[in-house]
């Protein structure tokens, strides 16, 4: 089970991000867990300068625009 | 190794055909851009408008510079969202951490222009630099520069006004950027930021990412194309619109007396009125473009177009959660009196 989640302060692209990471999950088969991090504290806490950003287990994977289909791939079945 | 040579490799082949299919692309836009002038005039033809006529002029106007506007900005939002993929909020937080003030806020307000950024992300960006030791001042260029000084409005001067007003906006948009943010530097102002913004104090991550080939790099600018101007397209049309009604029904005296050089409080005028409006710099060109032809002084021109997109209500309200009142009001009062210094020094100098 991957825990990931997904930093943004509630804009499109936050929320086009969730759907994308849930929708490569589901495609892959990899059971996941997605949650929204909306709090500027919290978000900021994880080092990032834009959103929105990947967390995946803990680790920062992504940061500022949409991720690119092939690094949800690799990400998710790494 | 000859067979190297002679059959590409598949990710080669695919690059090729990219960039092909890219040049192709703005060809067309060449050839439909040259039919705009007799397209305008057989379109407005067509209407029942006496010509001459200050509705036949408003309309002539619209039709001209609609597709113009909306075709360069397809452009030009390409050409910069390729470019902008060599650019990232992360790597400009990593070159200006630590930068003494000055330099600095050069630095700050250079990488503005072409660092991607997004009103809707100032907040996470703010605490980004300044809890990663970024200088409050350096972020602040930063912050003035990066919407005001932004690619879309330079490219769309430099088509409809020329290159001598999108010049002279880069020089002295990024020196309001940086003199508004070293001052606010001086003033040493950190105690100002709401509290939680100082306690957080964290490493920058280090993000590993795959390096972008030439295919994600046109991917992203047909991204911006999608995302920009399918945002804006309708301020636009309004911007236009509103143009198009100055040109042809405001006479051109009376802007050249309530806006021209020698009506000294045309520009404070402009400063204030352009903060509540809050328009993208996509939208005001027309507007410009329309009010320069009717007489009105550089100055002033600039001043409001710098107002209106420098100093806007909404990204003042959203960054009141990390910044106090106060300093918000620093902050406005630091950059509207550099674009007054702006608009007095170019009425008087040209």
């Amino acid at each position: 089970m991957k825990e990931i989640k997904v930093l943004g302060p509630g804009c499109a692209r936050c929320g086009k991000t969730v759907d994308m990471v849930r929708e490569e999950a589901a495609r892959l088969g990899v059971a996941v867990t997605v949650e929204k991090v909306t709090d500027f504290a919290e978000i900021a806490g994880y080092g990032i300068a834009a959103t929105p950003g990947i967390v995946i287990d803990g680790k920062v994977v992504h940061a500022g625009g949409l991720p690119r289909v092939e690094d949800l791939t690799a990400w998710l079945s790494a | 190794m000859s067979g190297d040579i002679a059959a590409p490799r598949p990710a080669q082949r695919s690059a090729a055909i990219w960039l092909a299919g890219s040049a192709m692309a703005v060809g067309v836009w060449f050839i439909v851009y040259r039919q705009l002038v007799p397209f305008s005039e057989w379109a407005v033809a067509l209407s029942p408008l006496q010509p001459g006529s200050a509705a036949f002029e408003a309309l002539k106007f619209f039709l001209y510079d609609t597709p113009k506007v909306l075709l360069l900005l397809t452009l030009v939002v390409f050409a910069m969202g390729v470019v902008r993929s060599y650019f990232s909020p992360d790597r400009t937080r990593a070159l200006l951490a630590g930068r003494a003030e000055g330099l600095g806020n050069i630095a700050a307000a250079g990488l503005g222009v072409f660092t991607p950024f997004c009103s809707c992300s100032a907040v996470p960006l703010f605490v980004g630099f300044v809890s990663a030791g970024v200088p409050l001042g350096v972020t602040f260029s930063f912050l003035i520069a990066a919407p005001m000084v932004n690619e879309v409005a330079l490219g769309l001067l430099f088509a409809l006004v020329g290159w001598r007003v999108a010049l002279t906006y880069l020089v002295f948009g990024l020196g309001v950027a940086i003199i508004s943010g070293w001052v606010i530097g001086r003033l040493k102002l950190e105690g100002w930021l709401e509290p939680w913004v100082l306690k957080i104090r964290v490493d920058a991550v280090d993000i590993k990412r795959a390096d972008l080939t030439i295919i994600d790099r046109i991917r992203s600018g047909l991204e911006a194309v999608k995302d920009i101007v399918g945002k804006v397209w309708l301020w636009i049309i309004a911007g236009i619109a509103a143009g198009a009604l100055i040109h042809g029904y405001v006479p051109a005296d009376l802007l050249a007396t309530i806006m021209g050089r020698d009506a000294w409080w045309s520009v404070p005028a402009a400063v204030v009125l352009g903060v509540p409006m809050y328009s993208n710099a996509a939208g005001i060109i027309p507007v410009v473009e329309a009010l320069l032809g009717k007489g009105a002084a550089l100055g002033t021109v600039l001043a409001f177009m710098m107002s209106v997109i420098a100093l806007s209500l909404p990204e003042m309200i959203i960054l009141r959660k990390v910044l106090t009142i106060r300093l918000i009001a620093v902050f406005a009062g630091v950059v509207a009196s550099g674009i007054l210094v702006v608009g007095f020094l170019f009425n008087t100098l040209f």
